[in-house]
């Protein structure tokens, strides 16, 4: 039978704490002590002993037989153009991942098996003791300390150590040279405009520009849509804006595709409540928005024709279409801009001018 | 010399008898009638929307629809405003095929979300009701199969079909209805439908009308073959390979594996937690060899 010793044993430093000793405070009761050692079934019962023994070998067993399921389902089913299917699931895939699963499965098992069951039942008591280090080590840490700075003189050479933390510091500085390069600043594509559009404040949107449907860039008539529709739109610059009417392409075109994608919708003229100076603005009820929702600029086209509330799926700003895209719910600070649209003189909607407000989310140079 | 030759009892070689013009008119009636019923093109609703079918419609309409949508389509609003039912006029046969063929109308009750459910009608029935609010006003007719279908496509075809249709699909439906059609979350509790194993007829029918809160695709906005190749898309990814395991909706690694650390090892840390605090403990003592 193990020992059960009640007293603390030798903690280094125990004696220099200032912690009170619970058992010197209070006497007024005597420490019970640890109860008995309840055994196990196993370490009081030979045939148990026994009976676990075989438990853990035969997991082991079970995780031998499975790694031979696994070695025979790899060769027994066969995968490609037409493989085995059990259940609506490719046979060897399945087969393959559980009998590796039963073969890990059965080895983990067993060996926990082993060890709560016939490894050896000590138990172990631990004191707890202080976790600061005793004076003594303190002292002799800042001695060490002292001595070192004393030593090394970097209290009596200024110089040195000036120089040491300039060279330091100097070391963030590529850092963020390099980060800054990743991409070029506001400012910097703003005055240069090295593309159509470039410029946190710009959009590649002008007067005349055509509202085309997405992907398949083909411009719209008023009259091609209904009350309810709703088009994905982007302007006809990404697919005719490159040199000699090409569509853009690389940067240009990323930049473009994500800062100019619109939405066009349909409602009754009557249900608009348009802005102030917006009143010409729509086109027989056909309204654009930018689709860059203004918190962190996810693109949205979740529409509901009978509320005209375009809901952003990312933190679930809503915005009523049908008054100026106000904000009616979530995060986001400000409405979508508006494009303006207007019909040319081939009857297809073009903007009347480019957003009259930077799109997407806010940043810290907007009023 | 005519009136000489007649008389003399027989007709010239260039003279019809008297009966050859009836003969020729209806030759060619037959020949038109007949024709036509050989190649024009078989559609539901208009061909085969008769006074009968439209009366028949109507009597199912009053009794199953008219509490919400009027005794004549008209649209019901409640006695504080709000719409009851919306107006059926110029729907069009398409939103009945849709809406009752797939159970969603007649309603159970007015809420956020019209669930898919078993239909009520048969398709002789559902048809008489579309017939009925197709005569309201002009409206979208059911899409024939011709519509959709990729017969007579070559594979090259098929899968240019196939990836347009992807392209188009993942700009105008993903937002709501999720990168392979399994649905997704609305306002108010609303949700988008999963749109997986959904008919192709249906499809472009809701596309056509715009059910419930969905907006519109009508033929001026998607036209007729970009909505055809939306649908050969949602099939290819039917023929997408399975390879079993829980798909979760296909929102793809982040949640994947955000499933795999919460559930996955939480269990696991929950499993050795309870190992670690049950042992079978005995009563009888050890015997001391």
């Amino acid at each position: 039978m193990s020992s059960h010793d009640n007293g603390h044993p030798d903690v280094p430093g125990h004696e220099l704490s200032n912690v009170p000793d619970e058992a010197l405070v209070n006497d007024l009761y005597a420490n019970p002590g640890l109860p008995e050692h309840q055994w196990r079934p196993t370490d009081v019962d030979p045939r148990a002993e026994k009976r676990a023994e075989r438990q853990v070998a035969t997991l082991f067993g079970l995780s031998a037989v499975c790694t031979i399921l696994l070695l025979v389902s790899y060769f027994a089913f066969d995968i490609g153009e037409d493989p085995d299917v059990v259940g609506g699931v490719g046979a060897s895939n399945l087969f393959i991942g559980l009998s590796l699963a039963g073969a890990l499965l059965f080895i983990g098992t067993g060996v926990i098996q082993w060890a709560r069951k016939l490894m050896a039942d000590h138990e172990i008591v631990e004191a707890r003791h202080p976790s600061a280090s005793s004076a003594a080590d303190r002292e002799a840490t800042l001695a060490a300390l002292d001595a070192g700075l004393e030593e090394s003189g970097i209290g009596r050479r200024p110089l040195v150590r000036n120089s040491l933390l300039g060279a330091v510091g100097l070391l963030g500085l590529p850092a963020v040279v390099m980060l800054r390069d990743l991409g070029p600043t506001p400012s910097q594509v703003a005055k240069d405009k090295p593309y159509p559009g470039a410029g946190i404040e710009n959009t590649i949107w002008e007067k005349g520009m055509r509202v085309v449907r997405d992907v398949v860039g083909t411009p719209i008539r008023p009259a091609d849509l209904e009350i309810g529709d709703l088009v994905n739109a982007e302007p006809e610059g990404i697919f005719n804006g490159g040199e000699d009417g090409e569509p853009l392409e690389g940067l240009a075109l990323q930049v473009n595709k994500s800062k100019g994608a619109v939405v066009v919708v349909r409602m009754e003229p009557e249900e608009i409540t348009p802005g102030d100076g917006r009143e010409n603005w729509s086109v027989d009820g056909i309204v654009c928005y930018s689709k860059i929702c203004t918190h962190v600029g996810c693109p949205i086209s979740l529409y509901e024709r009978t509320t005209h509330h375009l809901l952003c799926p990312c933190h679930q700003s809503t915005f009523d279409l049908a008054d100026s895209a106000k904000v009616v719910f979530g995060p986001a600070a400000r409405p979508l801009p508006q494009l303006p649209l207007m019909v040319d003189d081939e009857g297809y909607l073009v903007a009347q001018s480019g957003f009259t407000e930077p799109v997407g989310p806010s940043f810290w140079e907007r009023g | 010399m005519r009136l000489l030759n007649r008389s003399a009892g027989r007709l010239s070689r260039h003279r019809r008898g008297p009966l050859a013009g009836l003969a020729v008119v209806l030759l060619g009636l037959l020949l038109t009638g007949g024709l036509y019923t050989v190649f024009s093109p078989a559609q539901a609703g208009s061909a085969a929307a008769s006074e009968e079918q439209i009366a028949q419609g109507r009597e199912l309409f009053l009794v199953s629809c008219s509490f919400c949508h009027g005794q004549n389509g008209e649209g019901m609003r409640s006695q504080d405003g709000n719409q009851l039912g919306p107006s059926l006029v110029g729907v069009g046969a398409a939103a009945v095929d849709f809406q009752v063929g797939t159970g969603r109308m007649p309603m159970a009750r007015p809420g956020a979300q019209v669930p898919r459910k078993p239909e009520t009608f048969d398709q002789d029935e559902i048809a008489a009701l579309a017939a009925y609010v197709a005569s309201l006003g002009p409206g979208p007719a059911i899409p024939d199969e011709s519509d959709y279908s990729l017969e007579g496509m070559s594979d090259e075809e098929r899968q240019q079909a196939i990836t347009n249709g992807g392209q188009i699909f993942l700009t105008n439906c993903t937002a709501c209805h999720n990168f392979e059609g399994s649905g997704g979350a609305m306002p108010r509790g609303g949700f988008a439908p999963k749109i997986r194993g959904v008919e192709p007829r249906y499809i472009y029918e809701a596309l056509l009308t715009g059910p419930q809160n969905m907006p519109n695709f009508t033929n001026g906005n998607l036209s007729p073959d970009e909505k055809r190749d939306v649908i050969a898309y949602l099939g290819s990814l039917e023929d997408m390979p399975d390879y079993g395991g829980f798909g979760l909706g296909g929102l793809g690694p982040v949640p994947e594996g955000l499933a795999a650390w919460v559930l996955g090892i939480g269990s696991l840390v929950g499993a050795a937690v309870w190992i670690a605090a049950h042992t079978t403990r005995s009563t009888k003592k050890k015997v001391e060899a």
